[in-house]
C-alpha cells in the first residue's frame, strides 16, 4: 500500500464513517433489541418517546451522558476509567477491513481475517481490566469467566475460519467474498455448513450474548464485569457489546452469506441487509434461551466444537488436495 | 434539567475508609468458619436479582464452586406472630395475606381454620367450595409465577412475562371474590367475605381450558429446551432424608418422592370430596421439583373444575358467624393447610381475651430454606442459585 495524500484522506474518511456507523448502530440496535424483546414477550416495548419509541435511545444516551461516574472504593482509577475506552477503541480498526461492497472498503489489506481475529481479542482485555479494577467480587468473577470463555471460543472460531481461508486460498476478505459470487449455492454457508455451525455458536461466545452471557451472568453476578460502571463507562461497554455484535454479523455476512453478492443486483446493501438479519437472529436467540452453566459452556467448546473444527479443517484440506 | 450539566469529569468515590470494608456481624462470623484459606467470600443479597426479595446469602467460593453457603435472614422481619398476639382476630386477619404475597388465600384459610377449630364454628358448604376455588386458583398463580421466576434465575427472561399473563387472568378472577389482587383477605371466621357471581363462573370456565393450553406451551418453550434440561437434571438432589431433617414440605418434599400433601394427609375443608392426584417427582433434582409444580397446576385445575361444577347454593357466610368484636373462647387449636410452598400451620392459644394469647405461624418457606446451606455445599455458583430458585422462596414468609 502506498502512502499518498489521497490514501490518507480516504482512511480518515473511512474512520469517520465507521464512527458514525458504530454510534448509529448502537442507537438503532438498542431500540431494535427492546422492540424485539417486546415482540417476543408480547408487550409493546418502548412507546412513549418519539414515534414507536424511536427516540428512546436518544433520551437514554442523554441520561447516560449526564450521569455521574461513580468510582468504587479503592479501585484502580486509571484501569477503571480506561477499560470502557479500551473495549470500544479497537473496534474502529476492525471495521476498516470489512468489504461492505465491491468498492466499499476502508482499507484493503490481504490479511484482513487475521487482523480481525487479532483485534477481537482486545475486547477481552478490556473486560478483564474493568473487572479487575472495579474492586468488586462479582466483577472479578465475571472477568475471570470472560478470560476462560474467550480462550475457549477463539480456537474453534479460528479453526472454522481457517477452513474458509484454505478453501479460498486467501486471508483477504475481498477474495473470500468474490469466491462466493454467482448464485446462492456458491455461498460458504452451503459449501462449509459445519464451519458455519461452529461460527454461529462461537459468535454468541465471542460477543458475550445470551445464552453465553456468562461474564455478565445477571442472575448470578448481578452485572458481572460492568457491575460497578455507571454513566458513560457503562454506555461504552454497552456500545462495545452491540459493536461486537455488528462485527460478527458483518463477518457472517461476508464470510458465509456471500457479502455483497446477492441473488440479483450485487451491492453493499446486501451486506447490510444480511448483517441486520443476523443481528436480529442474535436478538431472537437472546430472548428465547436460558443461560448455559459455565462448565457446560467450556464442555461445548473443548469437547465438541474444537474436535469438530479440527475435523472440518482436515476434511477441507483433504478435499482440496484431492480435487 | 440542571443535572444534565453536571460536570462529567467529576468523579466521586463511595468510600475510601477501609473500616467500611470489614463487613458486618454476619460476614465476620461467616469468615471465622473458612474451610479454605484461599477461598473468596461472596455476599449475595439482600439486593440480588436471584434472591427474589431481601434474602441474603453468604457464600464461600473456590473458583466457581460453593464450599459453604449460609442464608442470612431478618431483612423483612415484621413480627407477624407477635402482631397476632396484640391485635384482635379480625384485626390480624389482613396480616395473613401479607405473610406470603403469592399464596395469601392459603394463609387466610389457615388462620380462619385455626380459629374456627378453636371456637367450633361451622362453615357453610358454599363457603367451603368458595375457599377451595380461591385457594386453588391462587395456587396456580403462585406456581406460574414461580415458573417464570425460576426460568429467569436460569437466565431466560421471557417466560416470566408469559407467566404474568396467566397471573393477570387469575387476579381478574380472584378480584371478583376477594376484592383485591395481591394481599387477598377474603375469608371471614365462619365463611367468606363475599360471594361469587355469574361473571366469575363464566370467566373461570374460560380460564381452565386456556390454562391447559398454556401449560402445553410451557412444555414446548421451556421444559423441552435442551439448555434448560441440562441446567436442571441431576442438580441439587434433595432426598427424603434431608427433607425430613429440615422439615421441608410441599413441592420440595414431593420432589423428593414423598407423596405428602396436607390436602390428602390431614384433609381440611372439603378436599376429601375431590378427585385429584398428588404428583411426585421421578428424580429428586431440580427438574423433579420443576415438573412437580407444573403437574400441580394441572391438578389444581382439576379441583377448580370439579368445584365449579358442584358448588351448591346457600349462604356464603354462616348466619351466626362472629362479629368484629368477637372474643374467641379459651383453648388452643392447630390448623394446617397446603400452601403453594408447603405446609402452612397455625397454632393459636386463646385465654378468652380480646386477642390471642399465643400465635405461632409455621411457614413452609423457612424450613425449605434451611436445607439450602447443606444442599448448596460443593455445587457451582450457578447450580446453587438454581437450587435456591427451585425451593420457591417468598421472603416475607421466611422472615414473617
Amino acid at each position: 500500500m502506498d502512502i499518498s495524500l489521497l490514501n490518507v484522506i480516504k482512511l480518515l474518511l473511512a474512520l469517520l464513517a465507521i464512527i458514525v456507523l458504530l454510534v448509529l448502530n448502537s442507537v438503532v440496535m438498542v431500540w431494535l433489541e427492546r422492540k424485539a424483546a417486546g415482540f417476543v414477550q408480547r408487550r409493546p416495548g418502548p412507546y412513549v418517546v418519539g414515534p414507536h419509541g424511536l427516540l428512546q435511545t436518544v433520551a437514554d444516551s442523554v441520561k447516560l451522558l449526564a450521569k455521574q461516574i461513580v468510582l468504587p472504593g479503592s479501585s484502580d482509577r486509571l484501569l477503571f476509567l480506561s477499560a470502557p475506552v479500551l473495549a470500544m477503541f479497537p473496534m474502529f480498526l476492525i471495521f476498516l477491513v470489512i468489504p461492505y461492497g465491491p468498492w466499499l472498503t476502508g482499507l484493503e489489506v490481504n490479511l484482513g481475517l487475521l487482523l480481525i481475529l487479532a483485534f477481537t481479542g482486545l475486547e477481552t482485555l478490556a473486560v478483564i481490566a474493568g473487572g479487575w479494577a472495579s474492586n468488586n467480587k462479582y466483577s472479578l468473577i465475571g472477568a475471570a469467566r470472560c478470560v476462560s470463555q474467550s480462550v475457549a471460543y477463539e480456537i474453534p472460531l479460528i479453526l472454522a475460519l481457517l477452513a474458509l481461508a484454505f478453501m479460498c486460498g486467501s486471508l483477504d476478505l475481498t477474495v473470500i467474498t468474490e469466491a462466493q459470487s454467482g448464485w446462492v449455492w456458491r455461498w460458504n454457508i452451503f459449501r462449509q455448513p459445519l464451519a458455519f455451525f461452529i461460527f454461529v455458536i462461537t459468535c454468541f461466545g465471542e460477543t458475550n450474548r445470551a445464552p453465553f452471557d456468562l461474564p455478565e451472568g445477571e442472575s448470578e453476578l448481578t452485572g458481572g464485569y460492568h457491575t460497578e460502571y455507571s454513566g458513560m463507562g457503562f454506555a461504552l461497554f454497552f456500545m462495545a457489546e452491540y459493536t461486537s455484535m455488528m462485527l460478527v454479523s458483518f463477518l457472517a455476512a461476508v464470510l458465509f452469506f456471500g457479502g455483497s453478492n446477492g441473488p440479483f443486483i450485487n451491492g453493499f446493501w446486501w451486506t447490510f441487509l444480511k448483517m441486520g438479519l443476523f443481528m436480529t437472529f442474535m436478538i431472537w436467540v437472546r430472548w428465547t434461551f436460558p443461560r448455559v452453566r459455565f462448565d457446560q459452556l467450556l464442555n461445548i467448546n473443548w469437547k465438541w466444537l474444537l474436535p469438530l473444527g479440527l475435523l472440518n479443517l482436515w476434511v477441507t484440506a483433504v478435499v482440496l488436495k484431492l480435487f | 434539567m440542571s443535572n444534565l450539566f453536571v460536570n462529567p469529569f467529576h468523579f466521586s468515590t463511595i468510600s475510601e475508609n477501609p473500616a467500611d470494608m470489614l463487613g458486618d456481624f454476619y460476614s465476620l462470623n461467616f469468615e471465622k468458619g473458612r474451610v479454605d484459606p484461599d477461598s473468596m467470600i461472596l455476599n449475595l443479597g439482600p439486593q440480588h436479582p436471584s434472591t427474589h426479595g431481601v434474602l441474603r446469602i453468604l457464600a464461600e467460593l473456590h473458583g466457581e464452586y460453593v464450599l459453604r453457603a449460609e442464608p442470612v435472614l431478618g431483612y423483612l422481619h415484621r413480627m407477624h406472630d407477635f402482631m397476632g398476639q396484640v391485635k384482635t382476630p379480625y384485626q390480624f386477619l389482613p396480616n395473613t395475606g401479607r405473610v406470603d404475597y403469592l399464596h395469601p388465600v392459603a394463609w387466610n384459610w389457615a388462620y380462619c381454620g385455626a380459629l374456627e377449630r378453636l371456637a367450633g364454628l361451622e362453615v357453610p358448604e358454599r363457603a367451603e367450595y368458595l375457599r377451595i376455588i380461591c385457594c386453588e386458583l391462587n395456587r396456580i398463580a403462585s406456581h406460574v409465577m414461580w415458573w417464570g421466576a425460576f426460568v429467569m434465575d436460569l437466565g431466560g427472561f421471557t417466560p416470566i412475562l408469559y407467566a404474568f399473563e396467566e397471573r393477570e387472568k387469575i387476579n381478574d378472577l380472584l378480584q371478583i371474590v376477594t376484592g383485591s389482587r395481591l394481599t387477598m383477605n377474603s375469608m371471614r371466621f365462619g365463611g367468606m367475605g363475599a360471594d361469587l357471581d355469574d361473571r366469575f363462573l363464566q370467566k373461570a370456565a374460560d380460564f381452565i381450558p386456556y390454562m391447559r393450553e398454556r401449560l402445553k406451551m410451557y412444555d414446548r418453550l421451556v421444559t423441552g429446551n435442551v439448555i434448560f434440561r441440562r441446567r436442571l437434571e441431576g442438580v441439587g438432589p434433595l432426598d427424603e432424608e434431608i427433607c425430613r431433617r429440615y422439615g421441608a414440605t410441599g413441592p420440595v418434599l414431593r420432589g423428593a418422592g414423598v407423596a405428602y400433601d396436607v390436602r390428602r394427609a390431614e384433609p381440611y375443608g372439603l378436599y376429601d370430596r375431590f378427585d385429584f392426584e398428588i404428583p411426585v417427582a421421578e428424580s429428586p433434582d431440580c427438574l423433579g421439583r420443576y415438573l412437580v409444580r407444573l403437574r400441580e397446576i394441572e391438578e389444581s385445575l382439576k379441583i377448580v373444575e370439579q368445584a365449579l361444577a358442584r358448588i351448591p347454593a346457600g349462604p356464603y357466610k354462616h348466619p351466626k358467624a362472629p362479629k368484629v368484636s368477637w372474643k374467641p373462647p379459651a383453648g388452643e387449636a392447630y390448623f394446617a393447610v397446603e400452601g403453594g410452598r408447603g405446609k402452612i400451620g397455625i397454632h393459636v392459644v386463646s385465654d378468652g381475651g380480646k386477642s390471642n394469647y399465643r400465635l405461632k405461624l409455621r411457614a413452609p418457606g423457612f424450613s425449605n430454606l434451611s436445607l439450602f446451606a447443606e444442599a448448596a455445599r460443593g455445587t457451582l455458583l450457578a447450580d446453587a442459585l438454581a437450587i435456591l430458585g427451585s425451593l420457591d422462596l417468598v421472603i416475607p414468609e421466611v422472615d414473617r
